[in-house]
């Protein structure tokens, strides 16, 4: 008696955290189909919010270059921070260690520092370069170097890419360390060169960790606003550094409209991975009772 | 034939050295030096670390603010991970990903969530002022009024623009950060210390207090540092819940880099103390942490 009133409360106690956790978000999809612009009032339903959001060309060129970004930035990051994990295991522990605290400098500091001291960087090699590309043009005729170079969508993929590079190490290191180090000199021992042992041995066992640490890489690109902030200039923008200016205006249901849009976006996506998930824990199961 | 797969991570180093390392310096250097017109850098100064004692109100309120939403935090997400973590498989699956969903949104948008509750013509004020509590609040206030006569109604409650207005965005924002290492921790834990316990006599508070609590302690301390730090340097959640009275550490580089008080050597300077009170909080915690598990092995 006395535990099930125990249990009781842990629940209510969940149920409001719960609701702290999703009525915010509720009341934003609710309220993205308020046919008036208040967020309070309901003035009947109406898409008209989603309309005005696709006609807003500044919205949709963000939305493109924090796609772009984040594609390119985890397909870079991902290809680079494999290699670098190879390269990183097959080093002795004392070389490898100062190293991987190196590498995990942009993932403990604030990223404001992070976005600050790349933006300083940024500045600063843009100087030297603009006195080099200023000195030679002035000793030959042959090709102009262009002098002046400003923040925008390359710094802004550089960043991401840096930022990137740690997880996907982080993601495929334990894979390679799990991994069985014979394995690949047995593959070379039966006459594999050490490219094909690379693609028969290595990328099939750590396989799960480039997937996963490709998708962290995707997601911290997308939702990142404050490296994007510091890196990108004034030109390019990303959605969320969008969404920021945009919400340091006014309150304006296209910003609710967006917020469903991504929302949705992410819970199919979960659900697809859960999916894929339990159907391969599945086969899993029934490749091994079928094998016993 | 080991020494040549090492070479894969020679492009990394150069890169790491590139735009991790040479990018802390640089900041360091802007810190200790003077702006010069022409953009080049000028004389080594400590005028930027002295300046900063203008600033005593934005760092202890930034100190305040983090230190509460932390707080709340743990006081929060340790008693949910530890239920979650006592119910069935299933449940804790479904209970995990609703946790992690949030985390999934932009965090502007999440903070943005909250200003349509909070504001003056807010959801939250509505609430009240339906049910009476605004006008409960009047007939109060208008007895301790010095001059009952001059007392001027009000019509809504101020939340946006306070400090607890900022304390809630960042708890809202970052209480899953001290969900997720305490749970897993909790989950892990080894059933048996606790029958164990029991079995030696042990009463419930007791078993928490030695056993339960000691084992989780890794989990909480990763927990309070992944609230922490993005807390104490956010500048998004203040500029937008604080609405521009609220300034934090965060906001203060910000304007160094973009507002009007351009002075990037000030916010240099800033950024790297930041940095410093970041690495010396993982350095406390590191150290706290080992040791509480030598502890607990011996």
């Amino acid at each position: 008696m006395m535990k099930r009133r125990h249990a009781a409360s842990n629940r209510f106690f969940m149920a409001l955290v719960f609701l702290f956790l999703y009525a915010p978000i509720f009341l934003l999809i609710v309220f993205s189909f308020n046919a008036g612009e208040s967020s309070v009032v309901w003035k009947g339903f109406s898409l008209k919010w989603y309309g005005e959001l696709f006609r807003d060309r500044l919205i949709m060129q963000s939305v493109y270059t924090t796609l772009l970004v984040s594609l390119l930035a985890t397909i870079i990051s991902t290809i680079a921070g494999t290699f670098a994990s190879i390269g990183f295991y097959s080093m002795r522990r004392r070389v490898r260690e100062p190293l991987m605290t190196i590498n995990s400098i942009p993932m403990m500091n604030a990223d404001i520092v992070t976005g600050v001291s790349l933006c300083l960087f940024f500045v600063a090699f843009f100087n030297l370069w603009g006195d080099f590309a200023g000195w030679i043009n002035s000793i030959q005729g042959l090709i102009t170097l262009p002098t002046r170079l400003n923040l925008g969508f390359g710094t802004l993929l550089l960043a991401h890419i840096s930022f990137n590079i740690p997880y996907v190490i982080l993601s495929v290191g334990p894979k390679l360390r799990q991994m069985d180090r014979n394995l690949v000199d047995a593959a070379q021992d039966l006459g594999c060169t050490w490219m094909q042992a690379f693609w028969k041995v290595i990328l099939p066992e750590i396989k799960p960790g480039i997937v996963s640490g490709a998708l962290i890489a995707f997601t911290m690109s997308v939702d990142d606003f404050v490296i994007s902030y510091f890196t990108a200039g004034s030109a390019t923008s990303t959605l969320a550094m969008q969404i920021y200016s945009m919400t340091k205006k006014r309150i304006s249901p296209k910003i609710n409209a967006i917020s469903t849009l991504l929302f949705i976006t992410v819970l199919v996506l979960l659900v697809i991975v859960n999916i894929r998930e339990s159907h391969q824990e599945r086969a899993a199961l029934t490749r091994q009772t079928g094998k016993k | 034939m080991k020494n040549k797969r090492s070479l894969f991570a020679v492009p990394y180093i150069v890169w790491m050295a590139f735009l991790v390392v040479i990018p802390i310096i640089i900041m360091v250097v802007y810190a200790f030096t003077t702006g010069a017109t022409d953009g080049s850098l000028g004389a080594f100064t400590l005028d930027n670390f002295t300046s900063m004692g203008s600033y005593t109100v934005v760092f202890t309120r930034s100190f305040k603010l983090a230190l509460i939403a932390t707080a709340v935090c743990l006081l929060i997400g340790y008693p949910i991970s530890y239920m979650i973590a006592k119910e069935g498989p299933r449940f804790q699956r479904v209970a995990m990903v609703l946790i992690m969903l949030p985390m999934w949104i932009n965090f502007l948008l999440r903070t943005y969530s909250w200003m349509s509750i909070l504001e003056n013509n807010g959801l939250l004020n509505q609430i009240f002022r339906s049910i009476g509590l605004i006008d409960l609040y009047n007939s109060i206030a208008i007895h301790f009024a010095a001059d009952p006569s001059a007392y001027q109604p009000i019509t809504y409650f101020q939340m946006m623009g306070t400090s607890g207005a900022v304390v809630l965005g960042m708890v809202y924002n970052y209480l899953p950060f001290m969900i997720l290492p305490i749970y897993s921790v909790i989950v892990k834990l080894d059933h048996s210390l606790v029958e164990a316990a029991h079995d030696l006599g042990a009463n419930n508070l007791c078993v928490f207090r030695k056993v339960i609590f000691p084992l989780s302690l890794p989990g909480v301390l990763s927990g309070i540092t992944m609230v922490f730090v993005p807390s104490v340097s956010t500048f998004a959640i203040s500029r937008l819940l604080g609405g521009g009275n609220q300034m934090l550490l965060g906001d203060l580089i910000e304007l160094q880099f973009t507002g009007g008080a351009y002075n990037p050597h000030l916010g240099a300077a800033i950024a790297m103390v930041m940095m410093v009170i970041v690495v010396v909080c993982m350095w406390v915690m590191n150290h706290f942490g080992e040791g509480e598990e030598q502890a607990v092995m011996l």
